[in-house]
């Protein structure tokens, strides 16, 4: 297939800032104070959240889990607003109530971030169905672990959105480990994309850490759910290159399996691509770096100089008034 | 005597259970192999010690973890299984609720269902209200299950040891928060009874009822209290079900007043049965209406100074006690 080629600069800009933006992360939870709370990042993953946004119009709408960030980032969010939020000060885009965990935007079709591992395939459907109902010409993307793949959820949400023929792409996003369990360590499928034959659906692998190949395959599935073919399960193949979230020393995985993904890190093979292809300077790779940095630091900026919400604003945006 | 953080007391009770009784096997997500390394939380080492048949990794998946449960313990095993963070109950409480507090009444007292649910739970992290969500009074109001929420190491080791050896569906819930302080424990074997209040601090003139986190800040508003001369009377629940009233009216009945502190939110919580309790049973003994200090109906907010806001503590706690004594 041929992606245009301000498709492929978008997915690699997107990357850029994604892994600015974790890296920061991970240096400012190492002050003490800094962040509170958790701190789940998805060093290594970027392809995916980059690959399936950047075939995905505005209208169309993702739900996404734990590992967040990179997703809402690519699919437009503010890192201001986010940044902001992740600090839990009052300019954040859910006002400091969700902090890094639950980000929220619905101004760009992110309407929820859930943290209740397998929750977005069953919110997925519903938001898929008004879809349907409304006869919008949009779809919904639900993004989760291999791990939330053994929810019951997972196995109810299938189901029901194969039988309604559902404009939604159920994105495995397959890290290779849920917590400290390897994937061998807790389903008997070779792929979780085997899982979609129970539902009669298409069930594909896409190589993860290949941002094109995501793009390409996301394309596809959003065709077919337009056209009133129904869902697919998408499974991409990642690893997840930090840990579970930032304190957990990563005893269980392989020092060299570590490295060996780092060494096929989604960023510079796109960007590799990209310059041998012709389609943008190497020189262009600096000034996107440099870019991206300035709208990360910008984000800190912006959630240090932000305030603390007051404490009574805890009582606010409890019912709609 | 040892000291230990309530994660120690509870390694310790499972460690002592499954060396006593081979039909204890424990399951849960991370209860083996886990992401906190951490040796104050309560799995940990037990893998190495009792090996993977009776240390049981699970997928995450709740449901299976809590039928699990329940089947294998109407089999005689008598099963420990975690839920990672109170709201993740939601996904066990078919299980719980619809199968083990029921499935014994529905055999006509022919079956019964030994199991243990252990929850950690409580707010203070920052992790927003998908992680910290008390819901004790959910447990509490099922019949066929008992509801123990401990709030010291010692108590934790002793109740657990209990539950474990009980016959019945145990929720166990254990505040986060208490994981880190080093309490003491007594070293020798010690079953801690369910059912039974403890008052942790005598006093004359008023009474509060908390349980789990509140208890720290229960104990600091006594003594401050104390310096100008009001004693309160400190009792921690220990058990929600059975609820141990002869305590409670106990401890009424000397003082005249009540306070109920709890972490959990207000509506419906836990401290609004006690109070109905005090009101049906213990009216005549009190000199002022009773009061209750705890979380505000809100989902528990991520940022620090909306959980704060969220978290009772011994200033709300010293204001009600004031109040109520109009001092
Ligand atoms: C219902 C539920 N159970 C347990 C947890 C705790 N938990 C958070 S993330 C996680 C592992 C999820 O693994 P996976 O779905 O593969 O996603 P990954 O973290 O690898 O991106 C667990 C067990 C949770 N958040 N929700």
């Amino acid at each position: 297939m041929d992606i245009p080629h301000n498709k492929q600069i978008k997915m690699l800009e997107t990357m850029i800032l994604s892994r600015k933006f974790s890296d920061t992360l991970v240096e400012l939870c190492k002050i003490q104070g800094k962040i509170p709370g958790m701190m789940i990042l998805s060093t290594g993953q970027e392809a995916v959240g980059s690959g399936v946004c950047a075939a995905l119009e505005p209208e169309d709408v993702i739900i996404t889990n734990h590992r967040s960030h990179n997703h809402l980032l690519a699919k437009g969010a503010d890192p201001n607003e986010l940044m902001a939020e992740i600090y839990c000060k009052k300019t954040g885009c859910n006002k400091g109530k969700s902090g890094t965990l639950h980000l929220a935007v619905p101004e760009v079709n992110a309407p929820c971030t859930t943290t209740v591992v397998g929750a977005t395939l069953p919110i997925a459907v519903g938001r898929a169905f008004a879809q349907q109902y409304r006869n919008e010409n949009a779809i919904t993307v639900c993004f989760f672990g291999d791990g939330a793949a053994d929810e019951g959820s997972f196995h109810e949400a299938l189901n029901l959105a194969a039988l309604w023929q559902l404009p939604v792409i159920f994105l495995c996003e397959n890290n290779m480990y849920a917590g400290a369990q390897r994937y061998e360590e807790h389903t008997r499928v070779k792929d979780m994309a085997e899982r979609a034959q129970a539902y009669n659906m298409p069930g594909i692998i896409a190589d993860g850490n290949d941002a094109l190949a995501v793009y390409t395959a996301t394309l596809e599935a959003r065709q077919r759910a337009l056209e009133g073919k129904g869902p697919t399960l998408l499974e991409c193949k990642t690893y997840r290159c930090r840990g579970h979230g930032e304190t957990d020393p990563q005893h269980y995985q392989p020092k060299d399996e570590i490295k060996a993904w780092q060494d096929k890190c989604p960023i510079p093979r796109l960007a590799d691509a990209l310059v041998k292809a012709g389609i943008i300077p190497s020189s262009k790779l600096e000034e996107m770096e440099s870019i991206a940095d300035n709208i990360v630091q910008d984000a800190v900026r912006f959630a240090e100089e932000s305030p603390y919400p007051e404490p009574h604003e805890a009582l606010e945006d409890v019912y709609v008034d | 005597m040892q000291k230990l953080g309530m994660g120690q007391a509870v390694n310790q009770a499972l460690k002592e259970e499954m060396y006593r009784d081979p039909n204890v096997f424990i399951a849960g997500e991370g209860v083996g192999v886990s992401i906190h390394v951490n040796p104050m939380f309560p799995t940990h080492g037990l893998l190495e010690e009792f090996g993977p048949a009776r240390v049981k990794d699970t997928p995450v998946s709740e449901a299976a973890i809590a039928g699990l449960a329940v089947g294998a313990a109407e089999a005689g095993l008598r099963p420990v299984v975690e839920i990672m963070f109170n709201p993740f109950f939601t996904l066990a409480s078919d299980m719980i609720v619809n199968h083990a507090a029921k499935l014994r009444y529905l055999s006509g007292g022919k079956s019964s269902f030994p199991l243990v649910v252990r929850i950690k739970s409580g707010a203070g992290f920052g992790a927003g209200c998908q992680h910290s969500h008390n819901l004790e009074a959910w447990a509490a109001h099922c019949p066929g299950l008992k509801v123990v929420m401990p709030s010291t190491s010692a108590d934790a080791k002793g109740l657990l040891k209990s539950a474990i050896r009980d016959d019945n569906p145990v929720i166990f819930i254990e505040h986060m928060g208490l994981y880190f302080a080093q309490m003491p424990v007594p070293e020798e074997e010690y079953l801690t009874p369910l059912g039974h209040a403890d008052i942790k601090r005598p006093g004359r003139d008023l009474t509060v009822v908390t349980w789990s986190g509140t208890l720290g800040a229960a104990m600091n508003a006594a003594e401050q209290l104390s310096r100008d001369g009001i004693e309160m009377e400190v009792v921690d629940l220990r058990t929600l079900n059975p609820l141990d009233k002869e305590t409670i009216l106990g401890s009424v009945e000397k003082t005249g007043r009540l306070i109920v502190m709890h972490e959990a939110t207000r509506t419906a919580g836990f401290g609004a049965e006690v109070a109905a309790v005090v009101m049906e049973e213990g009216f005549k003994f009190l000199k002022a209406p009773l009061k209750r200090v705890t979380g505000p109906d809100i989902p528990v907010p991520a940022s620090p100074p909306l959980e704060k806001f969220y978290i009772p503590d011994e200033n709300d706690l010293i204001k009600a006690a004031r109040e109520i004594l109009d001092k």
